[in-house]
């Protein structure tokens, strides 16, 4: 009986393992970092952290995490299987969000209260350059061609377009007020924009650096000023996109072809970012004010569970 | 959209380009290099009497929110081209008001910030030669500006006295705090902040159970222990309302009341444009940037002058212009949408100029609501839910100027 115990137990590990995804939650009122395991639908444990993190992104291979700690002035790295801190990168002040370039070692910090954009060295821990940008700089993309980097800045109400070779801009968009988060399409060739305020969310052209399309929200029984757009994710096939409302609760399904929205997701409340599993089947999103995630199946497009994880759930990372 | 790497600089010579700024020919420098020149106007206070260590006169309240302003403009100016100027006037205690502003005009100043009382506002904004320039006050409350003077050169930053009182108003209908027991001090201001409340309270359908104006004919912090329940005794009541905008005696009301109730207002719960305590949307980024340039809080007037900067650098470049047409043409347009760090888009009200925004209900250390609050609807923008809707004004002409 024993043996046949160890055995199942065995099995129902290694069944678990196979499939195994771990979600990482960034709780900023608690100073912690929530582990959870989506597929199971549980919260694993809570493991504290530097103060207000925010920002989080998991490194190429999979193996660190990087978190901005905003009021430590710091960005943890922290191993993504033991969560033992290893260390820290320099980040400038008050790091908010970040984006990794497609080589996975240089993350571009965007430094909210002193209008810039640091260039971080990740290998090497070092800050190669800062950037002077707009008033409170957001949102960070780095094109998956490599050849943009993109900062938002809120205050300013501009895309700032850095070419990866000089690190310099060479251009800006004056884009809709509030701008918070950006992405780019898999092929490079759109960038999505959410303006919280105005509550669009806008696709630029990266050809010529230009809104082509913008798109409104409306949610039956909701006044427009509740909708305020901020994460924005779109899948590989550029089937997809979504769109994070904030205090409307709800995330944007919206068909990457036609650009039309095609549906709203009633999740979380202040619904603010969005992360993919790795085989981007489900979508997690972090609710500040309800402080739980929701996940959402994607093939068929429902929410099927929210999970309570801790005060101000900020970001989302998934890692297979 | 337009991309500003693109455009060319024209070469003008300095003095020419500072020439053509002052008649006005913006036009000329449409999306080339572009100076916009803001004048920033008050008159120097005498100190008033200090009511509490706690608080100190704060002599630099407003001018550090314009200063603040001028420099996020200034960040967005180095990528559109656009220069922003801040010149200040300061007009001494016994200087003549008139004479300055006068002066500010002749220099072509056309877009101008004004710290000033009531009286003194309406004086400068009757003037024939103000007519053409656009006024940003950032200092009164007066319904009367907002409901009855029309003036289309002015646009009014800081939320009118009805505003506050409608969004106490509002917080108290949803509490079903319903009788106001209301105190008045001697002042003219505590009678026009009573008037407010009144009116707040009829609209709220509210109901005034007592009124009482309160007399200074003693050391109220001597004898506010036996003096305030005996003024309050004898009448029920849900809440103490307090009119008593210079600060004299309210803050000894409360925990003193003969019955235990709360007391809102001008003291206790306010109804504020700026707070402290606020930390929601984004404020924490700009309370952090204003506490390093003036090495205190930002005040109400310091993010009026600052909302009202920002509402010309938004405009300037938006619309490449730096005269007060294009700047008030863009200000009224659909298009505008300033970001005020509370979480709904300002715009003003094209009928009296009034800034819409929302009013946070602050306690001395936190913040207790937001106004408009949830299920306050309105057809048109929920934030007009507060304060002098269209039908209530009687300014119709000054949108029609508007157009």
């Amino acid at each position: 009986m024993n043996h046949y115990l160890k055995c199942l137990l065995v099995l129902v590990f290694c069944s678990t393992a196979a499939t195994a995804e771990t979600v990482f939650v960034t709780l900023e009122k608690d100073n912690a970092l929530a582990v959870v395991d989506p597929i199971a639908g549980k919260l694993l444990q809570t493991v504290s952290i530097g103060q207000r993190p925010r920002g989080i992104v998991l490194s190429k291979d999979n193996k660190y995490l990087y978190i901005a700690t905003s009021d430590d002035d710091s960005i943890e790295i922290i191993d993504a299987e033991t969560f033992a801190r290893i260390g820290k990168l320099p980040s400038g002040e008050d790091p908010e969000t970040f984006a990794l370039n497609p080589a996975g070692k240089l993350l571009f910090v965007s430094n909210e209260d002193d209008n810039q954009l640091s260039v971080v060295d990740i290998a090497k821990k070092k800050l190669l350059k800062t950037i002077p940008v707009g008033v409170e700089p957001e949102g960070v993309a780095v094109s998956p061609d490599n050849h943009w980097i993109v900062c938002a800045s809120e205050t300013t109400n501009m895309i700032h377009w850095i070419a990866s070779g000089s690190l310099e801009i060479t251009g800006n968009t004056l884009v809709d007020p509030r701008p918070r988060a950006a992405a780019f399409t898999a092929d490079s060739r759109q960038l999505w924009v959410t303006s919280e305020i105005a509550g669009t969310l806008m696709i630029l052209d990266v050809d010529n650096r230009q809104i082509s399309k913008r798109i409104h929200f409306q949610v039956p029984g909701l006044t427009p000023d509740r909708i305020q757009p901020v994460g924005v994710v779109i899948d590989r096939e550029r089937r997809w996109g979504y769109v994070a409302l904030g205090p409307a609760n709800r995330v944007a399904v919206i068909d990457a072809q036609t650009l039309e929205v095609e549906k709203y997701l009633l999740v979380g409340q202040r619904v603010w970012n969005l992360a993919f599993s790795p085989d981007q089947t489900r979508l997690y999103t972090t609710n500040g004010v309800s402080n739980d995630i929701s996940i959402i199946d994607l093939k068929e497009q429902v929410v099927t569970k929210s999970l309570k994880v801790g005060r101000y759930p900020w970001g989302v990372v998934a890692r297979p | 959209m337009l991309k500003f790497s693109d455009f060319p600089v024209f070469a003008f010579p300095g003095l020419l380009l500072a020439g053509l700024l002052l008649a006005g020919f913006s036009g000329l420098c449409f999306a080339g290099h572009l100076e916009i020149d803001i004048a920033y106007f008050t008159q120097q206070k005498k100190l008033p009497p200090p009511l509490s260590n706690l608080e100190p006169y704060i002599a630099d309240k407003g001018i550090q929110g314009a200063q603040l302003a001028i420099r996020d403009n200034n960040t967005t100016g180095q990528f559109t081209d656009q220069k922003f100027h801040l010149h200040e006037v300061f007009v001494p205690i016994d200087g003549d008001v008139m004479v300055s502003f006068k002066k500010l005009l002749t220099d072509g100043y056309q877009l101008i910030i004004v710290n000033l009382d009531s009286d003194q506002l309406r004086q400068i904004a009757v003037m024939p030669e103000a007519r053409q320039v656009l006024l940003f006050d950032i200092a009164t409350r007066d319904d009367q500006l907002r409901q009855s003077a029309c003036f289309a050169n002015v646009l009014y930053l800081p939320p009118s006295r009805a505003m506050r009182a409608d969004a106490l108003a509002q917080y108290m209908l949803k509490k079903r705090w319903r009788d106001w027991f209301l105190v008045i001090g001697p002042d003219q201001q505590d009678r026009l902040y009573a008037a407010a409340v009144k009116r707040s309270a009829k609209r709220y359908g509210m109901k005034i159970v007592a009124e009482k104006t309160w007399q200074h004919s003693y050391d109220a912090r001597r004898t506010a222990q036996s003096d305030v329940p005996v003024f309050t005794q004898g009448v029920d009541y849900d809440v103490l309302v307090v009119a008593d905008e210079k600060g004299l005696f309210g803050e000894y009301l409360s925990y003193r009341t003969w019955k235990p109730r709360l007391v809102i207002g001008t003291q206790g719960l306010v109804a504020t444009s700026w707070h402290r305590a606020h930390e929601q949307w984004g404020a924490v980024q700009i309370q952090n940037r204003f506490k390093e340039q003036a090495g205190r809080w930002m005040e109400e007037e310091d993010y009026s002058a600052y909302l009202a900067v920002r509402s010309i650098g938004e405009a300037a470049t938006r619309s490449h212009a730096n005269d007060s047409a294009a700047i008030r043409k863009y200000i009224f347009s659909s298009d505008f949408a300033l970001q005020g760090y509370k979480g709904r888009p300002l715009t003003y009200r094209p009928w009296n100029g009034q800034l819409r925004q929302p009013v946070l209900l602050a306690a001395p250390r936190s913040i207790v609501s937001v106004a408009p609050l949830e299920g306050f609807l309105h057809p048109r923008n929920e934030l007009d839910s507060l304060g002098f809707d269209q039908s209530e004004t009687t300014c119709q002409s000054n949108e029609e100027s508007i157009k």
